[in-house]
Parts: C-alpha cells; structure tokens; sequence
C-alpha cells in the first residue's frame, strides 16, 4: 500500500510537471491555433541556460536568466518565423514548427553532447518521511511550484486585461483584432508564456531521480503532448488533467513493472500514449475539449 | 496548394489535337520529352560508373521517395499530419525479414522466419504495412489536424517498444539480417556478375529494383491524385465540411489515404532494408518521420514531384556532407569537434523547412514547373 501511495504522490508530482508543459502548448494553440512541436526544444534551451550559468551567478538567478532566455526564444519563433508566414492552412505552420525544432534540438544537443548536465537546484537529494511514506524533496517542491504557477497563471487568464484580451482572441480573431486587441501582441505573448513555463519545466523534469539535462530529456517533456491532446488541446484544464493523467499512469506502470513483464521491458515509457490512443478511441476531442458541431 | 487539380486542367486543355489525345509527333516536339528520354538513359546508365557510396546514397534516396510519395498523399493532398510514417517503414522492412528469413539462431537469439519465397514476402510485407494502418483507421478516420499528428506520435513509441522487446520476431537491440531478393530466379545479393566489364554487385542490381519500385509508386501516385480520389482528396483538405457535403465519404478517404500510404511507407521499408542488408530498431524513430514531413514541407506539398525532389534532397545532403566534409570549410569528419556532417546536414533541412514555406510555397519542385508554362499561351479555362 505505501507504495501504491508513493507512487500515486511521485506521480502527481511528476504530472503536475507535465501540466505545466501541455499547458503552454495549449496556450500557444488557442491564441494562434498552431501546434507547436518545438516546444521540446523550448524546454531545453531553458534547462540549458540554466545549467551552464548556474555556477557563476548561483541557481536561482540563473533560473531567472533561463526563464527569460526561453520565454525570449518562444517569443524569437513567434516574431520571425510564425508571423511571416501568409498562407492560412495551420497543419503546414505545425510543420514549420517541426523544422524549427530540428534547428534548435540540433544545436541544443550539439552543445550539450553526451553531457549530463546539472542544473544546481537546492534540493539535491534530500527526502522526506511523513508516516512510513518517502518522498524526494524535489518532487514535492516540483509539485507546489508547478501548482502555485498553474493558479498564478489560471487567475491571470481570468481577471488580468492580458488575460481577457488572450481569451478573446481565441473566441473569434476577428471580432477580437475589431475591438482593438492586438492578435499580434498576444501571440506574442503565448509563445513567450509558453516557454517561460517550459523553463520552470525543464528544472523539475532534471532534478533528482534523474541524473539531470541531457539528449534524452526532450523525449521526457514530449510526455506532454499526450497530455494536452487526451485532455483536449483548446481546454486549459484538459491540459491539468491530462498533466496528471500521463504523471500517475507513467508512475503506476513504471512502479508495477514487475508485474507488468509480459508488456516487455519500458512500459512506463509507452503507458502515456497508450493512454492517449485509448481515450481518443471513445473522445476524438480529448477529455474537455470542444466537440465538433459539425456533422455531415 | 491545390496544385494537383491545377495541373490536370491545362494538361486537357494543351492538347493540341483538337477532342483527341496528344498525338505521338506532338510528343515528339515537346521538350519534355526529350528531357525525360535523356534522364532515364543517365539513370540506367549509372550503376556502370557510380561507385557502391553513391549507388547506396541513390537507393536510400529512392526507397526514400517511396515513402515521401506516401506520406505526401496523406499530409500534402488530403491534409492529415502524420508523425507515424517511420513506423509503417518499420512494419515493412521487418514484415520482409521475419516472412522471408528462417528460422535461425543470431547473438543467442532464436529468431522466427517463415522461410516464404522473398518476392511473395515482400508483397506480403507491403500487404501488411497497409493492414498495419487499416487497424489504426478508426483513429485516422476520426481525428485531424494536431489530435492525428500527436496519435502517430504514440506509434512510433508502440513500434520502438514492440522492435525492442519482441526479440524472437525482430532480433531485439542488434536487430536482424535481410535476406536477399531473388526474382525469377535471379538473386539480388553480393556475388559478383559481371556485366559489361563492370562488376555488378548488391547495389548495382538493387539500382534496377529501386528504379522500377520507385517507378510504379510514382506513376499509380500521380494516378491517383490526377483522378477522382485525388480530386476529393484535395476538397477534404481544403474544406473538410464541404467535402462531406458534396457527397465525399470523409471518414472513409481519411482512412483509405491513410492506408495507402502505409502501403508505400511498407514498400519503401522493403527497399531500405534490401539496401541495409540489415534492419536495426533505432533507424526506425522519431527523427526519420521528421525527416519525412521535412522531404515533403521542403519539395511541395500535395505532389508526386516534389514528394521525390524533396526525397532526394533531404537523404542525399548528409551524404555529400560526408563525402565532401575535407573539403567544406565548416564541416569537419565526425569525430574531430567540429560541425559533424549528420548535424550540418540537419541545419540545412530544418532550415530549408523554415525557409521554403515562408518564401517558396509550393516546395523546390515548383520551380522547375513554373519556367516552362509561363511561355506557354494562355487557353480558355486557365486562370
């Protein structure tokens, strides 16, 4: 039973990590409607930055400096790519994104080698007992900065003017851009929110148990596609639930890997998009997000 | 985009021979035709002069074309993003091995193998590279767009797990070794024929193979997309809605088109593993379904020719980076700390994606399309 719940809470933890991910793709798809599949690589020029600077300036400007630098690289894709692009079919800007990514996952990792990289969190390896239960201090500091973000973020959207004016322009464009909403502005401004929260990311998916940032690390924050489409790409808490979702199974079937050894070795890996599929057979539009009206 | 119906309209209407089809003396004063008589002379020709480097490099880029023809009906013509195409390459090259092999010990590894004739394993693996996509049609039926892209994305982690772990089909880690093409009799392998005083060995005969394959795919290709599926292909990508209006089964072409194209990403699974004479689980990852959407971004969307033009571009570059790394001043040889071929090869087409869709809509295979009909006169009904 102790492990179940110390699976269950690492899992939470670790989904709550992924929600943070899925929740900036999701942001950038609702302003813009564009897919961004470089945000893996968004995620890693944060944790990257963060990781050589740690040492000379100390962890927490650093992490600062890396929030910035992927918030800055989001928004660079944004000004000089996404914007110049004329034609009107979305699927090929998701192409692009994938070009993009190609371009910085190239370099990240042509940088970083075989390297694993450490990006000097205070935490180290400590753990914490409460009741016979362990847990890595880590997991629980990645659980309330990732929660405390979420409601940061989620109150934002609701009462700041930005995050009116972000609503809005995901409503209806048009009518949006008519009443004097900036659509460029808040694209903008997705694309420099969604990196920034892949940054805050990239910390917590390379901190103790794992070894740290290295090449393998982009494959980890992919876990968040799943997550944004099985809660539904246009729905922010599809995104927390999908977060979670993807964290506790991955968790579950890593932790039961023993008894799951018919599956073949790496099943935790796999559960997450297994997940997906199954739950995209019953709800083609992930768990909250808008059903199509239209039936022909 | 919709180049494909496009063209077909000023083929019919070009035709010189009024109400009949062009005649053999018209042909004959075209061009093009002569262009494409001197290509193929070259392209039968060059197994006698090209050495096995480039001849592989050739027959990558063929087996390559192959699968971007593919995927470039499914995510060029009828709009449905694919990240999954690596996949149904795998289930084609090792359906080839394991239908075709037999049954042997490798590295301690019993391996299955059914021992057929290899010409019937490799239909039968194309077969099942399409039978492959028709149990995902329930997916690709239903979802577009993004949900459609990131669900292929689960099959390429479903393909590396099953390549990793089914150890008695597909050789686990070290992967398993390919059994030779024999046709008529006549064995596609490493003996030596001689052939005009030219040694012809597994490349130079393959070169034949991966010329008729490719081919055929392309011409039963530009069938299609000429043709009525083509046509309702184009109004699903275009306006999904109205498609389904005018009488287009939507759900049914997803699924169909998506079942073709596993077909020729089957085929093209074939071709590379007689090439690689042996088929390894990682070659069949991410990066290569990357590397297919960026052959068909970087050639043109929606057309036969520019699934090949980008084919050949994006699978040749890191082979003439390699080969011609002494003598580029930023490319160095792997190894030696500088910009490796593989990751110069890789700037070059993620930036080449970047690039022809903001300044080259239409892909690298317009260009060559575009010079030619501008001199030609305007005809009632074009545009």
């Amino acid at each position: 039973m102790t492990t179940f719940i110390e699976l269950l809470l690492g899992g939470l933890s670790i989904g709550s990590v992924y929600a943070l991910i899925a929740l900036g793709f999701v942001v950038i798809f609702k302003a813009t409607e564009v897919v961004n599949f470089a945000h893996a690589s968004l995620l890693l020029a944060g944790g990257y930055v963060t990781a050589v600077l740690h040492d000379d300036i100390g962890f927490w400007p650093a992490l600062l400096v890396g929030i910035a630098g992927a918030a800055s690289v989001g928004a660079a894709i944004e000004f000089f790519v996404m914007r110049r692009y004329r034609g009107s079919d979305h699927s090929v800007l998701a192409i692009v994104t994938i070009g993009v990514d190609i371009l910085l996952i190239t370099e990240l990792t042509r940088r970083m080698g075989t390297d694993v990289l450490a990006l000097g969190d205070p935490w180290g390896n400590e753990v914490v007992q409460i009741g016979g239960i362990t847990l890595a201090q880590t997991r629980i500091a990645a659980f309330l900065a990732a929660g405390l973000l979420i409601t940061v973020f989620l109150l934002a959207f609701r009462y700041t003017s930005w995050g009116v004016s972000m609503r809005a322009a995901a409503e209806n464009p048009q009518t949006a851009a008519l009443m004097g909403i900036k659509l460029g502005r808040v694209s903008l401004a997705a694309w420099a929110v969604a990196g920034a929260l892949a940054a805050v990311a990239a910390l917590f998916l390379t901190v103790f148990p794992t070894p740290g940032l290295e090449r393998a690390t982009s494959l980890a924050a992919l876990k968040a596609f799943p997550a944004a489409i099985l809660g539904g790409l246009d729905s922010t808490t599809g995104a927390l639930a999908g977060g979670l979702i993807v964290g506790v199974t991955e968790s579950l079937a890593t932790g039961y890997q023993s008894d799951l050894s018919f599956l073949g070795r790496g099943i935790g890996d796999l559960a997450p998009y297994l997940v997906m599929v199954a739950v995209l057979l019953i709800r083609p539009a992930g768990l909250f997000g808008t059903k199509e009206l239209a039936r022909v | 985009m919709s180049d494909t119906t496009a063209e077909a309209a000023p083929l019919v209407t070009t035709a010189p021979a009024p109400g009949g089809a062009e005649s053999f003396t018209d042909r004959l004063r075209r061009p093009r035709t002569y262009a494409v008589l001197i290509a193929s002379v070259l392209l039968l020709a060059l197994p006698f002069y090209l050495d096995r480097f480039w001849l592989q490099a050739g027959l990558f880029a063929m087996a390559a074309a192959i699968g971007a023809i593919g995927l470039n009906m499914l995510t060029g013509a009828t709009g449905q993003l694919s990240m999954g195409h690596a996949f149904f390459l795998a289930v084609g090259a090792y359906s080839y091995c394991i239908l075709a092999g037999e049954s042997s010990t490798e590295n301690g590894h019993a391996l299955t193998g059914l021992g057929l004739p290899t010409w019937l394993a490799a239909i039968l693996a194309v077969l099942l590279a399409g039978a492959a996509g028709g149990v995902f049609s329930p997916i690709a039926g239903r979802l577009r767009g993004a949900y459609l892209g990131i669900a292929t994305l689960a099959l390429i982690f479903i393909g590396q797990h099953i390549l990793f772990n089914a150890g008695s089909l597909t050789g686990g880690y070290n992967g398993r070794a390919v059994p030779p093409l024999s046709l008529f009799g006549f064995t596609f392998d490493d003996t030596e024929v001689v052939v005009a005083a030219v040694p012809f060995g597994s490349s130079e005969k393959l070169w034949y193979v991966g010329l008729v394959a490719l081919l055929l795919a392309a011409l039963f290709a530009r069938g299609v997309l000429r043709g009525r599926p083509g046509r309702a292909m184009n109004a699903i990508r275009d306006h999904r809605i109205a498609a389904g209006v005018m009488g287009v089964p939507v759900a049914r072409y997803r699924a169909g088109v998506f079942v073709l194209s596993s077909m020729y990403a089957g085929l093209a699974g074939v071709l590379l593993a007689l090439v690689f004479q042996r088929t390894v689980p990682e070659y069949f990852g991410m990066i290569l379904s990357l590397e297919y959407l960026a052959m068909i971004v970087i050639g043109g969307l929606g057309s036969v020719a520019g699934a090949v033009v980008g084919a050949f571009f994006v699978s040749l570059l890191p082979q003439v980076l390699t080969h011609y790394s002494d003598s580029l001043p930023l490319v160095s040889a792997p190894g030696t700390g500088g910009l490796a071929p593989g990751e110069a090869s890789r700037y070059l087409y993620g930036a080449a994606v970047v690039a022809v869709v903001l300044f080259l809509p239409g892909g690298l295979a317009r260009l060559g399309i575009a010079l030619p009909r501008v001199t030609r006169p305007k005809k009632s009904g074009e545009k």
